[in-house]
């Protein structure tokens, strides 16, 4: 009889393509990285909310302002639904929470860039949720059941982000020559910081190798960011929108665009914490975490005593 | 931050039209019955996807061990009395 708790058994149960659920057998380093992939990717929906959320008030329309609204409460429910899923694997939600605070857990390094300007919530939605949704997408095929299932619901609820940020684009570039120069002013600055967002190229990935032999990622950074730039180069195309590259080109053969090298010094120095928001971002967490901390100590001491008065009447 | 808690877990199901089985949808944290509902309703139902929803806390679910599979999910192969196919109706027996 095979031996079920081996890492034998769980290899060929992820070859034949079968879902780890929470209480199966798994190898530690693939519980460690789940929790570490899905945490990370909690914290970014969490954080994510920061730079969309400093533009409610001042959206440019009652309709903007709905949509925006909408869009960011999603991005609080995607954290939620994370959060859980990564719950299932053993940690609690205080342990995620403390880690995102302390610094030692990382959130997408992208939310580290400020939205200056309401074109920032267009190239936001269109770009960012876009490269989000391509990685989204592979990762409702994961091998882990929970993370899986969150991600089936999410990608459901995001299209509808990254359309409302392609439209805020499109509006712009049909506008005014200012409305136009501020819509390429932050297709600039949000292109390579978007390109980033799917990590370091494979050769120079520390985690992508195990990730991708445990189908926890079933395409590899720079398969999933080519998908991203063959989507979105058109697109900016279409409403006349220049791509940020002098260089870049269409392979005919392939389909494929080619673009300039990546500055990962950048990227690097954004994740070392020396972006434009890092302690920003982290600071604003802590104070309305710590400013709500009354809330629930009122909602554990309503239910303390409702339990009590259960157990009178018992 | 000493007595710090993010409250307790529990499991959400939701019935997506009347008649249909509760499937679950994932879990939320709450103090007590009223904002384990409310939670579930914000997070997992924002777009249509319930007309009804059951939340009970996740330490009172009982799981089968995964260990116990073979025993437990065996398919009975040899049993095969079990399916309809197995008996012989006469011909021209209709309707059954």
């Amino acid at each position: 009889m095979h031996n079920e708790h081996s890492d034998t058994h769980f290899q060929s149960r992820i070859d034949n393509g079968e879902h780890i659920e929470a209480k199966d057998y798994m190898p530690e380093g693939y519980r460690k990285h789940l929790i570490r992939q899905i945490s990370q990717h909690a914290h970014s929906e969490v954080i994510g909310m920061q730079p969309e959320g400093n533009w409610i008030t001042r959206a440019p329309s009652l309709r903007a302002k709905q949509i925006l609204l909408a869009k960011i409460q999603d991005e609080g429910g995607h954290g939620l639904y994370l959060y859980s899923a990564a719950e299932t694997l053993g940690v609690s939600r205080a342990e995620l929470i403390e880690n995102l605070q302390s610094g030692k857990a990382k959130y997408s390094s992208i939310f580290n860039y400020p939205a200056l300007n309401w074109a920032d919530i267009g190239a936001i939605g269109w770009l960012v949720d876009g490269a989000a949704i391509v990685n989204q997408v592979s990762l409702q095929r994961t091998s882990y059941g929970p993370y899986s299932r969150a991600m089936v619901r999410i990608c459901k609820e995001e299209s509808f982000h990254q359309r409302q940020g392609y439209e805020i684009m499109t509006k712009m570039m049909r506008g005014t020559k200012d409305q136009q120069a501020m819509a390429q002013d932050a297709m600039n600055r949000w292109w390579w910081p978007s390109l980033m967002m799917f990590g370091p190229h494979d050769t120079d990935s520390p985690h992508s190798s195990d990730a991708v032999k445990w189908k926890i990622k079933r395409e590899t950074n720079d398969e999933l960011r080519q998908k991203f730039i063959d989507k979105t180069i058109p697109q900016a195309e279409l409403i006349g929108l220049t791509i940020p590259d002098n260089n870049f080109s269409l392979d005919e053969k392939t389909g494929h665009y080619k673009i300039s090298p990546i500055n990962w010094d950048e990227f690097y120095r954004v994740i070392a914490g020396h972006g434009p928001c890092n302690k920003q971002r982290v600071d604003h967490h802590i104070k309305f975490h710590e400013e709500g901390a009354w809330v629930r100590e009122a909602a554990v001491a309503y239910k303390q005593k409702h339990v009590k008065k259960e157990l009178e009447t018992a | 931050m000493a007595t710090d808690t993010q409250l307790d877990l529990w499991e959400v199901f939701i019935q997506s039209k009347s008649g249909l089985p509760y499937i679950h949808a994932g879990s939320v944290h709450a103090s007590d019955n009223k904002m384990a509902i409310q939670n579930a309703r914000d997070i997992y139902t924002r777009r249509g996807e319930g007309t009804s929803i059951w939340v009970l806390p996740s330490k009172h679910i009982v799981a089968s061990n995964p260990d116990d599979n073979d025993m437990l999910f065996d398919p009975s192969n040899d049993k095969v009395y079990r399916h309809p196919t197995f008996y012989l109706m006469p011909e021209g027996a209709k309707n059954i």
